[in-house]
C-alpha cells in the first residue's frame, strides 16, 4: 500500500507535467484494474509463486489507479495564476511543487488514497485463496469449515477495517480542505 | 534601471514583441498600456524572464538579465498579478513573508516586515495577517499582493493589470494607494494596463504599444496628451484629450492677466490644474477668476488663457 502511494504520487506528479505520460499512466493503470482481482492474482502467482509477494504486488497495482489518476487531477486544478506568481517571485520548481502545487492538490490526492484504501481492503480479502495470510483467511476458514460464525467474524472484521479506514481518511480530507477551496 | 535594447519575442510566426527599446529610470513609473494582444504581458515578462526573449537584450539595474541566476533575479523584483494569486492555502502574513522566506530572513526580521507591510497598504496587521485569502474583499487581497511583491524590498515591482478586475470604485481608491506607496517607497514600477485613463493618472511616463508589438510613442500622460506622434496614439487617446489634458497641466504654468483693477469676485488657487480652473470659469457670472495664493492675488485666468496653455507646450 505505501509502495502504491509513492508509485502513485510520483507517476501522478510526472503525469501533471507531460500529457503524453499522462494519458500513457491513466490506460495502463486503467487495464489493471478491469483485470479481475482472481485473475490478476493467479497470473502473479504464476509469476512470483504462491504467497503474500504475489498478493501484495496485485493490490498496489490496484490501488495505482486512483492515486495517479487524483494528484494528476489535483495538480491540474490548482490556479495557474497562483503557479506563475510563486514562478515570478523567484521560487525553483521544486519549491513550486512542494510548496504551493502538492500543498493545494492534497485534499484531492488523500481522495484518491482513500478510494485505493477502500478498494485495497476489499480485494485483499480474495488474497487468501491464492495462499497469501491476510484479511480473508478467517473469512476463508469459515467458508471451508462451514462454519458460520467464522465467516460472520471475518466478515465483520473486514467490513469494520474497510469502514473506519474510509472515515478516517475522510475526515484527514476534509481537514485538509479548509482554506484551500478559494 | 530596466532598459530593453532590441527586444524581440516571437511565438512561431507570430510576432508579440517587435524590436522594442526602451529606458526606465531609477524610481520612476512607467505604464505599459495598449489594446490587446499588443504585448505588454509578454514585455513585463521578458523583464523578470517568465518569457525569453528571443533577440535583444534587457538590463535591470545595468546587468543583463541572463547573466544572472532566473530564480535570484525574480527574487529581486517584486510581481503583481491581476487577482493577485494569492496562495490560498497560506495566511495573509505567510503569503507576504514568501520572498524573505525564500531568502532565508530570520523569524523576527520576517514578522517585523510583515507587519510593516501590512500597515503600508492600509491592513491593520492585527486584524488581517491570520486570515485566509478567502476572507479578504478583492480590493484587499490586491493591497495583500502589493505588500507580498514588496516583501524583500526589491528595487522594481512589475504589475500586470493589477486593477482591472476590481470595481471602478476600488480600482480608483487603489491607483490612489500604490501613488502614495510609491511617494514612500520610490521603486521603478512598470504597471500594465489596457485602461488609457488609468495610464495617464498613474504614469510619470507612458509607453504606448500597438498592435503587433511595436512601440507607438513613450512620453509624459501630459506631452503624449498634447502631441500624439501618431493616428494611432491619437484614436487610442480618444477625441476629448485635450480636454482630458486640462488635469494634468498645473494652473501656474498658465500665463495669467495681470490682475489691475478689480480682481473677480471668483477664485480659484494656484496649486490646482487647468481643469479646476476651467470649472470656476465656466461658474463665474463675467467668465473670469482670480488665481490666488493664499490671500495673494497672482492674476486673472479666464477661458482663453486656458486655451492657451492647454494647446501650447
Ligand atoms: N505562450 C504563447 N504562445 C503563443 N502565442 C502567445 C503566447 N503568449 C502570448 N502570445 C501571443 O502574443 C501576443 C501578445 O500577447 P500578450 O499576452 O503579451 O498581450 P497583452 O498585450 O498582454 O494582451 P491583453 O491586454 O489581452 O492581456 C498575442 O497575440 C498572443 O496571442
Ligand atoms: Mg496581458
Amino acid at each position: 500500500m505505501a509502495a502504491a502511494a509513492v508509485t502513485g504520487l510520483v507517476t501522478g506528479v510526472l503525469a501533471a507535467r507531460r500529457p503524453r505520460l499522462e494519458a500513457a499512466a491513466l490506460a495502463v493503470t486503467g487495464v489493471i484494474l478491469t483485470i479481475p482481482s482472481f485473475a490478476l492474482f493467479g497470473m502473479l502467482t504464476i509469476l512470483l509463486g504462491i504467497g503474500n509477494p504475489a498478493v501484495e504486488l496485485g493490490l498496489a497495482l490496484y490501488a495505482l489507479l486512483p492515486i495517479v489518476r487524483n494528484t494528476r487531477t489535483g495538480l491540474g486544478a490548482v490556479d495557474p495564476a497562483v503557479v506563475e506568481a510563486a514562478r515570478g517571485m523567484g521560487m525553483s520548481p521544486a519549491q513550486v511543487l512542494l510548496r504551493v502545487e502538492l500543498p493545494l492538490a492534497l485534499p484531492v490526492i488523500v481522495g484518491g488514497l482513500r478510494q485505493a484504501t477502500v478498494m485495497v481492503v476489499a480485494i485483499a480479502t480474495v488474497g487468501a485463496t491464492v495462499g497469501a495470510n491476510d484479511l480473508g483467511q478467517p473469512l476463508l476458514e469459515g467458508i471451508r469449515a462451514n462454519d458460520r460464525d467464522a465467516i460472520f467474524a471475518g466478515a465483520l472484521l473486514v467490513g469494520a477495517l474497510g469502514v473506519s479506514a474510509d472515515a478516517l481518511l475522510a475526515a484527514l480530507e476534509r481537514g485538509l480542505s479548509r482554506g484551500r477551496t478559494a | 534601471m530596466i532598459s530593453l535594447e532590441h527586444v524581440v519575442k516571437r511565438y512561431g510566426d507570430r510576432v508579440a514583441v517587435d524590436d522594442l527599446s526602451v529606458e526606465i529610470g531609477a524610481g520612476e513609473l512607467a505604464v505599459l498600456v495598449g489594446p490587446s494582444g499588443c504585448g505588454k504581458t509578454t514585455t513585463l515578462r521578458m523583464i523578470n524572464r517568465l518569457v525569453e526573449p528571443t533577440s535583444g537584450t534587457i538590463r535591470v539595474d545595468g546587468r543583463d538579465t541572463r547573466e544572472r541566476g532566473v530564480e535570484e533575479l525574480r527574487r529581486s523584483i517584486g510581481y503583481v498579478i491581476q487577482q493577485a494569486g494569492l496562495f490560498p492555502h497560506l495566511t495573509v502574513a505567510e503569503n507576504v513573508a514568501t520572498v524573505p522566506r525564500l531568502l532565508g530572513w530570520d523569524r523576527r526580521r520576517i514578522r517585523t516586515r510583515v507587519d510593516e507591510l501590512l500597515d503600508l497598504v492600509g491592513l491593520p496587521p492585527g486584524d488581517y495577517a491570520e486570515r485566509l485569502p478567502r476572507a479578504l474583499s478583492g480590493g484587499e487581497r490586491q493591497r495583500v499582493g502589493v505588500a507580498r511583491a514588496l516583501g524583500a524590498d526589491p528595487p522594481v515591482l512589475l504589475m500586470d493589470e493589477p486593477f482591472s478586475a476590481l470595481d471602478p470604485v476600488t480600482r480608483l481608491r487603489l491607483q490612489g494607494e500604490l501613488l502614495r506607496v510609491q511617494s514612500l517607497v520610490r521603486k521603478t514600477i512598470v504597471v500594465v494596463t489596457h485602461d488609457i485613463d488609468e495610464a495617464l493618472r498613474l504614469g510619470d511616463r507612458v509607453i504606448l504599444l500597438q498592435t503587433g508589438g511595436r512601440l507607438a510613442q513613450v512620453a509624459t500622460p501630459a506631452e503624449l496628451l498634447a502631441r500624439p506622434a501618431s493616428d494611432f496614439v491619437a484614436g487610442f487617446l480618444g477625441g476629448d484629450r485635450t480636454l482630458r489634458r486640462l488635469a494634468l497641466v498645473p494652473l501656474h504654468s498658465a500665463e495669467l492677466r495681470s490682475a489691475d483693477g478689480a480682481a473677480p469676485a471668483e477664485r480659484v488657487d494656484a496649486g490646482g490644474s487647468l481643469r479646476d480652473a476651467l470649472e470656476v470659469v465656466l461658474r463665474s457670472p463675467d467668465g473670469r477668476a482670480a488665481v490666488v495664493d493664499g490671500d495673494r492675488v497672482l492674476g486673472v485666468v479666464d477661458a482663453e488663457v486656458i486655451r492657451r496653455a492647454a494647446v501650447t507646450r
